[in-house]
């Protein structure tokens, strides 16, 4: 608590962990590289340094503040200093930008523009390195990197995988892989962190753009699309929209203008896997074990859990994700010729995440051989397509999704949260649709901060023990204490991305702490407004037990990964 | 593949050591001894053994200079190319010795093991430019006819040992 001057008018401060944050909070916005308020601090860049009246510079994201302090952001000096800092980085920076996938996004671009970096004393540096192509999630390009070392810090420390870190010394340094190996070949799990925190274009987003435009352009294929939840609240911001706004209703539109014959909401692919998630539930809590149930839906955990954790992978639940309940019921629906129309049908799903890339191509997903979603495009990659066809996203009226897989429930929509899992699965437990009820599970601690939360829901006068985790770091340490016996659930949702899918590793980037609150309410919102809110109670999706996949639950709704 | 000698030879560095992270550089300083450089095989096996990642491991192996992955000969020849040694004809030096030995800028080490040919940025030994180091030993005001004397005296001290 105290007061301390910024360029010279007073500015309050509460529990801000560093002057950086006090400044941003006064309305100041200093260009940083290095600063991340989830990650470690790691003072590396500079770019926040300040002045104080002692004329002492000093980085600002490193010093808490004090009361009665005085500092100053733009000095002539400092100006000078970050633009010194910036035209070094760029000497040794492979400039290539009008052919950067990052270009128009890219951090050290907007920041070089700002302080009017017009040019680089010191020439111009080549191509030294290949890019990285073996992970069908995201791509690497260490000619760009410069270092910041935010990726590392995100890898290591949050998801607790480091697969990638600084190498080499001086010029030589570089961050990638240990033994320069190809990120396909590490313990990597495709979450995509790494590329959200990114400030260049050293890691991307592998994309799959290429192949479906053209799919879209033949007139014999029959393209469908499918909508996850997290897309709705994340899009509107690649046009500059509201932060967190639901903008479903215009994904749909511009997805009809770019092609697709027909637009699905993934919303029904997790009342799906609901349905079949907690009578899997059911049985394990009836039968007394094996506990903790996990959740199944996130492939980035699947992948972590196989490599680091084979024990527990028996806990996982069977069911398939949302896009795989949907990609493989519709691929029942469209190998019907009334359905297919006699043309080649593609699948495509529409998802806020970059392990979904990787996970459509398990072995434990296929049928007869085949994927059941053919490609999937991050909702950065859908906005490029319909910034790149010209479409007016603003302008669009909103759209419906499609029938027969248009339609999901409130507990459906929440997916896309950490602990929107669980509650949807708790709340298909709730008897009848009794809001009360609803809403007390609402307020059991299933929702909330903090990357870990437990709670107990009861059920027809038993406990459930349930915990929410996200960040796999935090996933790791719930698993020993699991395993040493110190914990015990019966119920464990893991997500891999903090926060859960609307910060997905496919999402737009520079999200701020206000981002994603807006994004989390934006889909809790999202539930208020929908008449049906548990996901046993979606009409489409209890009428196709008894129709398409009539006893066949097990070969179209189940891995048989074990 | 590494014979399971390396193993073995390992196995009896890390017990010397308690099993953390804060042991990672004086095991691979060890093993660069023993050695001569640092089979890079090792370093996931060292790493599990105390507990880390192997890209930790190989992340700290990499940023000392003083580590190397490749075997090096018995005779490291480190020629300087620092400013004061390069304005008074280091290159032609480095050179020479390159040539007599059939090395380049991408093949530092003879196939007999014998040599092992480098830059480095500066000895420390300016007034003496242009120099190189044999293992610990300066050897001031260098020319190219002197680097191949020098090779000279080099194999006849190998032979006679
Ligand atoms: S995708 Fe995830 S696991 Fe892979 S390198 Fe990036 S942050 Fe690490
Ligand atoms: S790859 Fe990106 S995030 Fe990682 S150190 Fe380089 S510039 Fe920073
Ligand atoms: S939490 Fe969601 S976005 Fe992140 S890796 Fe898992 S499924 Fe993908
Ligand atoms: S943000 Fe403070 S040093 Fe980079
Ligand atoms: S420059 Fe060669 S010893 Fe200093």
């Amino acid at each position: 608590m105290g007061i301390m001057k910024i360029d010279g008018y007073p500015v309050e401060f509460t529990d801000e962990p560093n002057i950086l944050s006090v400044i941003r909070k006064a309305g100041i916005d200093l260009p940083t590289l290095c600063y991340h308020s989830e990650l470690s601090i790691y003072g590396a860049c500079r770019l926040c340094n300040v002045e104080d009246d002692k004329g002492r510079m000093f980085a600002s994201c490193s010093e808490r503040p004090r009361d009665g302090m005085s500092i100053k952001t733009s000095t002539p000096r400092l100006v000078r200093y970050r633009r010194m800092l910036i035209e070094l980085m760029l000497a040794s920076h492979y400039r290539d930008c009008t052919t950067c996938v990052k270009s128009g996004d890219c951090v050290l671009q907007n920041i070089a523009h700002r302080l009017g970096v017009n040019s680089v004393p010191w020439g111009y540096r080549e191509r030294r390195y290949e890019k990285d192509f073996s992970s069908p999630s995201i791509v690497r390009d260490p000619d760009k990197c410069i270092l910041c070392g935010d990726c590392v810090r995100v890898c290591e420390g949050i998801q607790g995988i480091n697969a990638i870190d600084f190498a080499h010394r001086g010029t030589d340094a570089m961050v990638i892989p240990a033994f320069n190996k190809h990120i396909a070949e590490t313990n990597c799990v495709n979450c995509g962190q790494c590329r959200v925190v990114c400030p260049t274009g050293a890691i991307s987003i592998n994309t799959n753009i290429r192949p479906v435009w053209e799919a879209l352009a033949d007139p014999n294929v029959k393209v469908f699309a499918q909508v996850a939840p997290a897309v709705r609240v994340a899009a509107g911001q690649g046009f500059g929209g509201v932060r967190g706004e639901n903008v479903m209703g215009k994904i749909v539109a511009a997805l009809h203008r770019l092609g697709f014959d027909e637009v699905y909401d993934t919303t029904f692919g997790a009342d799906m896997t609901i349905l079949e998630e907690s009578k899997e539930f059911l049985e394990v809590f009836k039968k007394g074990g094996p506990f903790p149930l996990l959740t199944s839906c996130c492939p980035a955990w699947v992948k972590f859990c196989e490599t680091r954790w084979p024990e527990f992978v028996p806990n996982i639940s069977t069911s398939y994700s949302p896009i795989q309940m949907l990609g493989s019921i519709a691929r029942e629906y469209y190998a019907d010729p009334a359905h297919n129309q006699g043309k080649k049908v593609l699948s495509v799903g529409i998802m806020p995440c970059t392990a979904k890339k990787a996970e459509i191509l398990r072995e434990d997903l296929k049928r007869d051989g085949k994927q059941n979603i053919d490609y999937v495009l991050t909702t950065q990659e859908m906005i490029t397509m319909i910034k790149r066809a010209g479409i007016r996203f603003d302008d669009l009226e909103g759209e419906a999704a499609d029938m027969p897989f248009g339609m999901g429930s409130g507990g459906g929509v929440i997916f896309g949260n950490s602990g929107g899992v669980m509650e949807a699965a708790l709340r298909s437990l709730c008897e009848g649709s009794d809001r009360a009820e609803i809403e007390n599970l609402r307020n059991s601690g299933v929702r909330g901060p903090g990357p870990l939360r437990e709670f107990i829901f009861k059920y027809k006068g038993n406990e459930i023990k349930a915990a929410v985790v996200s960040g796999l770091a935090e996933a790791d340490a719930l698993l020993r204490r699991i395993k040493n016996g110190e914990s015990f659930y019966h119920f464990v949702e893991v997500m891999a991305c903090r926060r859960g899918c609307i910060m997905g590793g496919g999402q737009p980037a520079h999200g701020g702490f206000r981002t994603k609150e807006a994004r989390k309410h934006g889909l809790y919102e999202s539930d208020i407004n929908t008449q049906i809110k548990k996901s046993n109670e979606n009409p489409t999706a209890l009428a196709i037990y008894d129709t398409l996949i009539k006893g066949r639950e097990h070969e179209l709704l189940h891995s048989h990964r074990h | 593949m590494l014979d399971s000698s390396f193993y073995t030879k390992t196995d009896e560095i890390l017990s010397k050591y308690p099993a953390q992270e804060r042991s990672l550089i004086p095991i691979i300083h060890e093993i660069q001894e023993t050695y001569n450089y640092v089979p890079i095989e090792l370093l996931p096996y060292i790493a599990k053994h105390i507990g880390i990642t192997e890209t930790k491991a190989y992340s700290v192996a990499s940023f000392y200079e003083r580590f190397s992955f490749e075997p090096k000969g018995k005779f490291i020849i480190r020629v300087c190319d620092g400013t004061a040694c390069h304005v008074r004809q280091s290159l032609p030096v480095l050179e020479r010795l390159r040539s007599e030995l059939g090395l380049s800028d991408k093949k530092h080490t003879t196939d007999d093991m014998l040599f092992t040919v480098e830059t480095v940025s500066c000895l420390g030994a300016c007034s003496l430019a242009p120099a190189l180091m044999v293992n610990e030993h300066v050897h001031p005001a260098m020319t190219p006819d002197k680097a191949t004397e020098l090779l000279k005296e080099l194999r006849e001290e190998a032979s006679k040992s």
